[in-house]
């Protein structure tokens, strides 16, 4: 397949693109996504190439957004909507969690609603404040919507096609900090990657880290600048919701120490969950303590203090030194 | 510079049936005598079902009940003026419009009876599910209505909701988008005065509840909630324009609920009986019954034997939901996905092993 440089924008836009090529069902809705493109510009030229009734500028309404997409889905359209950022999902949060995670199962699948929700997620752009809010713990424990979180364009891109024929409603979480960083080679073509695996991003033998999104950017750096010393095992994990217990569970087994990273505070975190999980069906394996690297229990701080609360480098080399140490 | 005027507005009220069973011509929207008789038929099984319905959760073969009495113009008379392949998107006091949906009275029974197959309506009937979060299935509706635009095709989705729910964020919201994108959606307001406790005078300070609707653009007006003649004209209307490509309508019915809020409420508590006594001479039922009785079409033999055809109806459903309704632990874990994750499989096959083991364990 020809390939050509992208960055995380330019991945998903082109995977929009193709996808409402292919699906003529699927329309994308949010706040200044058309003749704006996004505020991101994920959406740019979309609107000019698909006419305003599939890249529609919505009203200001969060609520309305998601509310309207469901009722569109469950009458055979495929929305794609935007949350302009990941705090003013907490605005959807009783549309997504109570309605669109829950229709299929309520009616018992008379009804069903293939539904995309794209949100930036994570912090690391010096935002202003309530721009940048961990939601995922949110819709992790919300059964019946799937959670995606890539790290990269190519995952992006491959991802989102296949959140474009899904059944169920997926939530999209796009690093967006990420959005501009770096460039991959990425398929021009259409192509999916599978929803529900996770990928060994980088193999190794002494210490297995777990994150996803833009964390697992950072911990890929660390370890290879750790490299001479600790040989760490990447996992990405993609997708949040279902997650893809063996793949972690096989890493873990291999090195017997752990070290799970991300964004959001630690108590009732994501990282809890991945250490329970390996405590329960690998602890004979391990030889160190599950450790964990994340943001301590405080509100997302404004941009002066955002070095002090995302997990950076140094601070996940430290704890895999600590699991090595055992 | 004098003071000019930027927009006026008005909001118009209709009742076509008076309480003595007089119609006022210029509006009568002439439905046949087996049109007239259906809606009846209508009206009579969903008033037999729903007193059965309190008697069941009074023996505890129900749980928690949400009765409709009172409003079964509002829900009858509406869904009469819609079309097959129509939606309606109600809220939970709705079991007359799911019976004139033609939703089967065992389906219905099962949502009560604590299972969710009760809210599966058949393929031919195009129901959304009861919604419990007031106000929040609005938007569901113009999402439909707005989907059926873009696909140009006829259909209309009819939401119901209550005087409360027009205090709930997701109300506005609904309206204003129905307002921008023309959506092919009706919003039947059934403000029957209380939402539980509170009264309509406390739930908001403007003077009708229609005249939201003109703030987000919508035609909006008011009819008799308890005259099922001036109701479906209202819909009949707003369906029209809708398929015109005209937009929503918001129709503010003026009803009540006779009974309680829910099996769990007792009205005494914040509502006096003479209230109540004052709306149930406008029992939308009995002043149905003089209109027809009125015109010559109604008489004692034809009521014993709709109400014979409705207790027969009631009961067999009835008796078909208990003799079928057992629950299965894959009940729990077969439609939460398309496809059960493994994650899920696992725990539904942990659980059901801890339930053989409960079962040899005798308990």
């Amino acid at each position: 397949m020809p390939v050509e440089k992208m960055n995380l924008v330019q991945a998903i836009n082109s995977c929009l693109a193709q996808e409402m090529e292919r699906d003529p069902n699927i329309l994308l809705i949010g706040e200044d996504v058309g003749v704006d493109g996004g505020v991101f510009r994920v959406t740019d030229g979309l609107q000019a190439k698909f006419g305003p009734d599939r890249v529609v500028d919505s009203p200001l309404a969060e609520s309305g957004i998601a509310g309207t997409a469901i009722g569109m889905a469950a009458y055979g359209m495929r929305p794609v909507i935007e949350m302009q950022f990941d705090g003013f999902a907490y605005f959807a949060l009783h549309q997504l969690v109570l309605h669109a995670a829950k229709m299929r199962n309520r009616t018992r699948g008379r009804i069903t609603i293939p539904l995309v929700v794209r949100a930036p997620f994570g912090g690391g752009i010096r935002a202003l404040e309530l721009h940048c809010e961990p939601i995922e713990i949110s819709f992790i424990n919300t059964p019946g919507i799937k959670v995606i979180c890539p790290s990269n364009p190519y995952d992006a891109k491959g991802l989102l096609a296949s959140a474009l024929q899904e059944k169920d409603p997926v939530l999209f979480l796009e690093p967006k900090r990420l959005y501009r960083a770096f460039k991959d080679d990425v398929p021009t073509e259409r192509f999916t990657v599978p929803i529900g695996e996770a990928k060994i991003a980088r193999e190794g033998k002494d210490v297995t880290i777990i994150s996803y999104g833009a964390m697992t950017r950072t911990c890929l750096n660390t370890a290879d600048n750790i490299k001479s010393e600790i040989d760490c095992e990447v996992v990405d994990l993609r997708t949040l919701s279902p997650l893809d217990e063996k793949t972690i569970l096989d890493s873990a087994k291999k090195t017997g120490r752990v070290v799970v990273v991300h964004e959001a505070p630690k108590s009732g975190g994501f990282g809890g969950e991945l250490a329970a999980l390996i405590a329960e069906k690998a602890l004979m394996n391990l030889q160190a303590p599950i450790q964990r690297v994340t943001a301590p229990d405080v509100p997302t701080p404004l941009a002066k203090l955002e070095e002090f609360y995302i997990p950076d480098e140094f601070r996940i080399s430290r704890a895999i030194r600590a699991a090595m140490k055992f | 510079m004098p003071i000019k005027i930027s927009a006026e507005f008005k909001i118009e009220y209709m009742q076509i049936l008076d309480e003595s069973g007089n119609v006022d011509a210029s509006l009568d929207p002439k439905l046949t005598n087996d049109q007239l008789l259906e809606m009846y038929r209508q009206m009579l099984l969903a008033r037999t079902f729903d007193r059965k319905c309190m008697n069941l959760q009074r023996q505890g073969r129900m749980f928690t009940y949400i009765p409709v009495e009172g409003q079964e113009a509002c829900q009858i008379g509406s869904c009469f003026a819609l079309e097959k392949s129509d939606w309606i998107v109600p809220a939970f006091r709705e079991t007359a419009a799911y019976i004139a949906r033609g939703m089967p009275i065992k389906t219905l029974s099962y949502y009560w009876m604590g299972s969710e197959k009760g809210n599966s309506a058949p393929k031919d009937v195009n129901a959304f599910p009861v919604s419990i979060p007031v106000g929040s299935q609005m938007l569901h509706a113009v999402g439909i209505g707005w989907a059926a635009k873009l696909k140009k095709h006829r259909t209309i989705a009819l939401t119901f909701f209550g005087d409360g729910a027009t205090s709930e964020g997701d109300f506005y919201e609904a309206i204003n988008f129905a307002g921008v994108f023309k959506s092919q959606t009706i919003f039947l307001c059934q403000n029957n005065g209380w939402a539980i406790s509170i009264p309509r005078s406390k739930q908001t300070a403007t003077q009708t509840l229609a005249q939201k609707g003109i703030a987000a653009g919508i035609y909006s007006l008011q009819v008799d909630g308890m005259d099922i003649l001036a109701v479906y004209k209202a819909t009949k209307d707003a369906a029209e324009r809708a398929r015109k490509g005209e937009g929503a309508t918001l129709i503010e019915c003026l009803t009540y609920r006779l009974g309680p809020h829910s099996t769990s409420d007792d009205p005494k508590k914040y509502r006096n009986q003479e209230e109540a006594d004052s709306w149930k001479k406008k029992d939308p039922v009995d002043r149905f019954k003089l209109y027809l009785q009125k015109k010559g079409i109604w008489n004692e033999a034809l009521e014993q034997k709709l109400q014979t055809d409705a207790d027969a109806l009631v009961e067999t459903g009835v008796k078909e939901a208990e003799s079928d309704n057992v629950p299965k632990l894959e009940d729990m874990f077969d439609y939460v996905y398309a496809e059960m994750p493994l994650v899920l499989k696992e725990q539904y096959e942990e659980l059901k092993q801890i339930e053989s083991e409960k079962k040899a364990a005798g308990e």
